[in-house]
């Protein structure tokens, strides 16, 4: 549960580039947040309001998307979805597992009302 | 609850945030929030409808930027300075403190040690480490969860650390929130003794998959508890299968050399 201090970075992060910016809100922010990330997008989101008071990014909407996780068989190379780290390969049975995707946790991009 | 991480807690919430003094918010259970915050120069005027645009402006940017970014530097630091910086990671009361006081005094003997303890309250690991002779600091997270990067660099400036030395950090006892935050360490130890379960690596794989070097403490209860040791063993290394595992007992001993001669050899071989 460290999604209040998530929260937090993202509300200091997005304030400052859109100040940077000269904006008088910011109305929508976009998170990418893999499903391998340690992070609750409903937790998050219940923090951020919180989080986000008093700043540019009061009003604004969360919008998350959450890729899959992906593994890649570190035996025979095969591409497959894993819901978590300890992933076995469908084909060889290998427990050699890397995940190539389901990690990013991306502050995307915001919308900025001028 | 945790200021900084959210964890529910007795008594009323407070949410701050870092370097805003004024910045208070109450959380309460009917979800009403008492701000205080009063932003200077925040403009209120926005009955005028000025015609406002909407623009999307692109960031990819990682949200842990900031503590990646200092925990790098931290790290900088370190390599320049040749200090091996190692996180220990566990539940509380698995026994980090004890296994620090066990090690320090042969480690000391090749390498000069310096210890960051952070804990929510208290001195009492410091004051056990510092019975030891080495230079030691405390944070108190207050109700923080965790130490961050931040945390660290700011200890780091207090502490003298010597050239060529090691540094022990000892996170905050939890075996969530503190796998998200690098503190620039070499490597991430997670310890974990038999009183807990064997399945915790499956149950808390995110610590499990990004420490480097997993320590099963307590061995010495082994005969009294129904703990599998072999089973932990291939539950941690099934999340992660570059794992380092030692067994030891930071009571008895057993196991100790076995650890101590796998660090002195990773100290030579920066």
């Amino acid at each position: 549960m460290h999604e209040m201090s998530i929260a937090l970075s993202i509300v200091e992060a997005v304030d400052a580039k859109a100040r940077a910016e000269g904006a008088a809100s910011i109305s929508g922010i976009d998170l990418v947040i893999g499903k391998l990330a340690g992070i609750e997008p409903e937790s998050l989101k219940f923090c951020f309001s919180a989080a986000a008071k008093g700043t540019l990014a009061e009003e604004a909407l969360l919008n998350v998307e959450e890729p899959e996780g992906i593994g890649e068989c570190g035996e025979c190379g095969k591409i497959f979805p894993v819901s978590f780290y300890y992933a076995e390969c469908p084909d060889c049975r290998s427990l050699r597992i890397k995940i190539v995707s389901g990690e990013e946790f991306l502050i995307q991009s915001i919308t900025i009302e001028e | 609850m945790c200021d900084t991480c959210g964890c529910s807690a007795d008594g009323g919430a407070v949410l701050r945030k870092p370097g805003e003094s004024d910045y208070h918010v109450h959380v309460s259970e009917s979800g009403g929030h008492g701000d205080h915050h009063h932003e200077p120069g925040h403009d209120h005027q926005h009955s005028h409808h000025h015609e406002t645009k909407s623009r999307t402006i692109a960031l990819e940017q990682d949200v842990l930027q900031k503590n990646n970014f200092l925990a790098e530097r931290n790290r900088g630091y370190f390599e320049a300075r040749n200090i091996f910086a190692l996180n220990f990671l566990s539940s509380p009361g698995s026994g980090k403190t004890s296994l620090l006081e066990k090690i320090i005094p042969s480690l000391q003997r090749h390498i000069p040690v310096a210890v960051i303890e952070g804990d929510q309250q208290t001195t009492n690991d410091a004051d056990r480490i510092h019975a030891l002779g080495v230079p030691v600091i405390q944070i108190n997270t207050g109700s923080g969860c965790h130490l961050d990067a931040l945390m660290v660099h700011t200890a780091v400036r207090e502490l003298e650390l010597q050239d060529n030395s090691l540094l022990c950090i000892e996170n905050v006892g939890n075996l969530v929130c503190p796998a998200m935050f690098d503190l620039g360490e070499a490597l991430k130890v997670v310890i974990i003794s038999v009183t807990e379960g064997d399945d915790k690596p499956l149950k808390y794989p995110t610590m499990f998959h990004e420490a480097d070097i997993c320590i099963l403490n307590k061995i010495d209860l082994l005969p009294y508890v129904d703990f599998d040791a072999l089973k932990c063993r291939e539950n941690a290394l099934r999340v992660n299968h570059t794992l380092e595992w030692f067994e030891v007992s930071a009571k008895t001993g057993e196991g100790l050399p076995v650890l101590q001669e796998w660090i002195e050899n990773k100290l030579k071989a920066r």
